[in-house]
């Protein structure tokens, strides 16, 4: 047996509570983060992201207090983002209960930080969040795809999903994991809230630029869709978070379903 | 209830192994140095950080650190922590504790490093450590190195990845773990639990 393949609930929290939007935007309340992260990691959950939205928009800094919560009522590992910018931040999060931290505008705006934040904490730590949304206006020196017949490149997105950043996404994970960084986070902003499934070929394409593992994140709308994504691509997680936060699908039954469909996960 | 400290190089969660030891009932302070580490039962060097920064915090201590493992004072040093038993690494430029000989190197690029999620135990003999934690059990890894013992009897358990990756090492009253007890659910707690009960002795 070798690893298995990560179901990992996220938690996106704005002003201690669990939220949920659409496109990163009209943000629905979703419950207590503590309550969710316990029950999640009762069910089997193989991990935790909690991401601290509104941090990096708004400049603030994750609520330490809320991390230490959780992570006192869980006992698997934790990612924590929003609004790292600098070792400072890194150290913090990681000293109230985080195991890794997740870094997206701070690592655009400033890529040493990547580096800096290997040399101090080891690779495994640090987790670059790449939001990223298909650009169809063609430019040269990018990596063009084509779907349903129409040509486009993939950008980075910054502050939350609402700046986009000119920067290849290929290029950028190629940098990223060059830099040092431990994990890609990848979230496709075009699918993200739709629950129509993960942006299939933007993780395939990542997955294989790259020799660190992949979370694969947005679209997840039932257990199908991880199926899929982990059936059609090499990718090493999965992250949802409507699907568990209503209770629609518990995710013990999301992975009996998985192992059912041949997908090795622990249960 | 049983004291025991574990030792802070700066650069890592601390709060999670903590938790984790006071969950089973231990008395848990955090030091940064040796000096009074005849006040605890047991000693846990954590797994988060960079070879080379943490060997450096731990510089000043290392002679204590070989008394206190001359006198049999139990410790317990979780993946990097247990790297820095051995000679060397190749993480780092610095030389590690030297507890042990053998050295500690990169997992082959084969596979994705780091080698991060949950893996399956192959249990190799009964020891303290994995009473109670069956064949197959899985545990959380997240690490780009391993290590190479230069007795490999001390291997208690190893994991498949490509290779075997030593995952338990034991050997009297010193026990390493490549992978997180304190990240391992259930399965961890136990062996938390048994590291526990040989600090009490």
């Amino acid at each position: 047996m070798t690893l298995t393949k990560r179901v990992i609930p996220c938690l996106d929290v704005d002003n201690g509570r669990v939220v949920k939007g659409m496109h990163f935007k009209s943000i629905k309340d979703a419950g207590d983060p503590v309550l969710l992260a316990e029950k999640y990691s009762q069910e089997g959950a193989d991990e935790l992201v909690f991401l601290d939205i509104t941090a990096s928009e708004q400049q603030r800094e994750t609520i330490k207090s809320l991390v230490q919560k959780v992570a006192q009522v869980i006992d698997i590992p934790f990612t924590v983002g929003g609004g790292v910018k600098n070792l400072q931040d890194a150290r913090d999060i990681l000293l109230s209960g985080a195991d890794k931290v997740a870094i997206n505008t701070g690592a655009v705006k400033n890529p040493e930080i990547i580096t800096k934040l290997m040399e101090i904490f080891g690779k495994q730590c640090v987790v670059i969040a790449m939001d990223v949304k298909r650009n169809y206006e063609i430019k040269g020196d990018r990596h063009i795809f084509t779907s349903d017949s129409k040509k486009f490149w993939f950008e980075v997105y910054i502050y939350g999903g609402k700046t986009p950043t000119n920067l290849d996404a290929i290029d950028w994970a190629k940098e990223v994991e060059r830099r040092g960084a431990g994990e890609i986070l990848l979230t496709s902003i075009d699918m993200d809230g739709t629950k129509e499934g993960y942006d299939i070929q933007l993780i395939k394409e990542i997955v294989n630029a790259v020799n660190i593992p992949v979370v694969a994140s947005g679209g997840c709308g039932k257990p199908k869709h991880m199926l899929d994504v982990f059936l059609q691509t090499n990718v090493d997680a999965a992250l949802a978070a409507s699907i568990f936060h209503y209770k629609t699908h518990s995710v013990d039954r999301v992975k009996e379903y998985l192992k059912e469909n041949g997908v090795p996960v622990r249960l | 209830m049983v004291k025991v400290a574990i030792f802070d190089y700066g650069a890592g969660n601390i709060f999670s192994l903590k938790s984790s030891l006071e969950k089973n009932e231990a008395q848990v302070d955090i030091i940064t140095n040796l000096e009074k580490i005849k006040n605890y039962s047991g000693l846990l060097l954590p797994g988060v950080g960079n070879f080379d920064p943490a060997i450096k915090s731990l510089n000043t201590s290392k002679v204590a650190f070989q008394d206190l493992v001359k006198n049999q004072i139990p410790v317990l040093g979780i993946c990097l922590g247990m790297e820095m038993f051995f000679e060397k690494s190749e993480e780092g430029k610095l030389g590690g504790l030297g507890i042990l000989d053998g050295e500690v190197i990169l997992l082959p690029n084969k596979f994705k490093i780091p080698h991060m999620g949950w893996n399956n135990l192959q249990i190799k003999k009964p020891s303290v450590l994995l009473d109670g934690v069956k064949e197959g059990s899985w545990v959380y890894f997240v690490h780009s190195y391993r290590v190479k013992p230069k007795n490999e009897e001390i291997i208690i358990a190893d994991s498949d990845y490509g290779i075997n990756v030593p995952a338990v090492i034991e050997n009297q009253t010193l026990f390493g773990t490549q992978f997180h007890p304190e990240k391992s659910s259930k399965v961890g707690s136990i062996m938390i639990k048994n590291f526990l009960r040989v600090c009490k002795k």
